[in-house]
C-alpha cells in the first residue's frame, strides 16, 4: 500500500540529531481499512479503495453503508479514496493499513490537500504581476495592463492570467521528508508545510519521484 | 488521544530548562560550529524578550558591543545552549524591553531588583 487518508493537525518543531531545529507538520493518518479492490479485468484499472474515520450509519446514505458492510467493516467510514496499485492481488477488503507503511522506503512522502481559500483576488496577488507605478503620474496601480494584441489574432488567448478565485483547490506538495513515524498515535511528522488549514483532510502517499533506498 | 501537538512539544522541551526572566543580565553559553570544530561561545547581555511557547520558545539577548547594539535570538530548549547564567535581575514593568533600543549609555540602565 502506498498511501493513507489523514488530517493535518498543525505545525511545531523538533530538534534534529545534531541539534538543528526542524520545522514539522503533524499529520494524523489512518488506520485505513480497504473497502474495495478494483482490478483491470473487472473495473478496467487496478486500484485499492481505502476508507478513513468511522461515521454513524445515520449520517451516510444506504448505499455507502451497504458498500462498507460488503467489505466486512464493523463501522461505516466517512471518506473513501482510491490509490493506484500494482499489487492488487495481495490486498483484500477488510485489511487495515496504518502509518507503519511509511517506515523504511525512501523516507519521503507527497501530501495532497485542499489549499486555503483566498477568495476573489486581483492579478498582483494571484499571479504576481508587478502592477503600475504608484507615483510619477501612474494610473494603473494594480491593473493587469494589456491582455492581448489587435485585429490579429482578434481574440484573447486561452489561459490568459486574470483576476479570479484563488486557493481552495487540490494541491500536492512533493518530496517532504519523514522526520518521525509514531504508530502508537497514528501520526507522522514531515519536514515543512503541507497544503490546507489545520484540521483539513489530506492524502499522504509515498513520494512518486524519490527512489526507494536499498537497505 | 490528548492533543498530540502538546505531546510532541513536551518531548522537545528541556526538563531542566534554565530559569531566567525579562530584564535579567545573563551569560548564554552556546555551542557553535566553525569549520568542523565545535566550541562554546559566551554571549553576555540583557534579556529583552521571550516569545513563543512550548518547544518553540525563544528569547532575545541584547548587548552593546563597541558602541553598536547587538541582539541575538536563541531557542530556549535548543540542545546547543549549554548554560544560561543569571548575573543580575532588574525591576522591569513590561514583557518586552524594546525601548532599550532607543537608549544608550546611562539611559539604558535598568533598576536592580531587591
Amino acid at each position: 500500500m502506498d498511501g493513507l487518508i489523514g488530517k493535518k493537525i498543525g505545525m511545531t518543531q523538533v530538534w534534529g540529531e545534531d541539534g538543528v531545529r526542524i520545522p514539522v507538520t503533524v499529520i494524523e493518518a489512518g488506520p485505513c481499512p480497504v473497502v474495495q479492490v478494483k482490478t483491470a479485468e473487472k473495473d478496467g484499472y487496478d486500484s485499492v479503495q481505502l476508507g478513513w474515520s468511522e461515521q454513524k450509519a445515520s449520517r451516510l446514505s444506504k448505499a455507502e453503508v451497504a458498500h462498507c458492510a460488503k467489505a466486512g467493516l464493523e463501522k461505516p467510514v466517512r471518506m473513501l479514496r482510491e490509490f493506484k496499485s500494482k499489487s492488487g492481488a495481495e490486498v483484500k477488503p477488510g485489511d487495515i493499513f496504518d502509518v507503519t507503511i511509511f517506515e523504511g522506503g525512501s523516507g519521503y512522502v507527497d501530501v495532497i490537500g485542499t489549499s486555503m481559500g483566498r477568495g476573489f483576488q486581483g492579478v498582483v496577488r494571484r499571479w504576481g504581476f508587478k502592477g503600475g507605478p504608484s507615483t510619477h503620474g501612474g494610473n494603473v496601480k494594480r491593473r493587469p495592463g494589456s491582455i492581448g494584441m489587435r485585429q490579429d489574432p482578434g481574440k484573447i488567448w486561452k489561459n490568459r492570467k486574470m483576476s479570479g478565485h484563488m486557493g481552495a483547490r487540490r494541491t500536492t506538495t512533493q518530496n517532504l521528508k519523514i522526520v518521525q513515524v509514531r504508530p502508537e498515535d497514528n501520526v507522522i511528522l514531515v519536514r515543512g508545510a503541507v497544503p490546507g488549514p489545520n484540521g483539513g483532510y489530506v492524502i499522504v502517499r509515498k513520494a512518486l519521484k524519490k527512489k526507494a533506498v536499498k537497505a | 488521544m490528548s492533543n498530540i501537538l502538546d505531546i510532541i512539544s513536551a518531548e522537545n522541551i528541556k526538563k531542566d530548562a534554565p530559569k531566567f526572566e525579562i530584564g535579567d543580565t545573563v551569560k548564554v553559553s552556546a555551542k557553535i560550529r566553525e569549520g568542523g570544530k565545535e566550541r562554546i561561545q559566551i554571549f553576555p547581555g540583557t534579556v529583552i524578550a521571550r516569545s513563543g511557547e512550548g518547544a518553540n520558545e525563544t528569547f532575545t539577548v541584547r548587548r552593546t558591543s563597541f558602541g553598536v547594539g547587538v541582539e541575538k535570538v536563541f531557542p530556549v530548549h535548543s540542545p546547543h545552549i549549554v548554560n544560561i547564567e543569571v548575573e543580575r535581575s532588574a525591576h522591569v514593568r513590561r514583557a518586552k524591553l524594546y525601548f532599550l533600543r532607543q537608549r544608550s549609555g546611562r539611559k539604558a540602565r535598568l533598576r536592580d531588583r531587591k
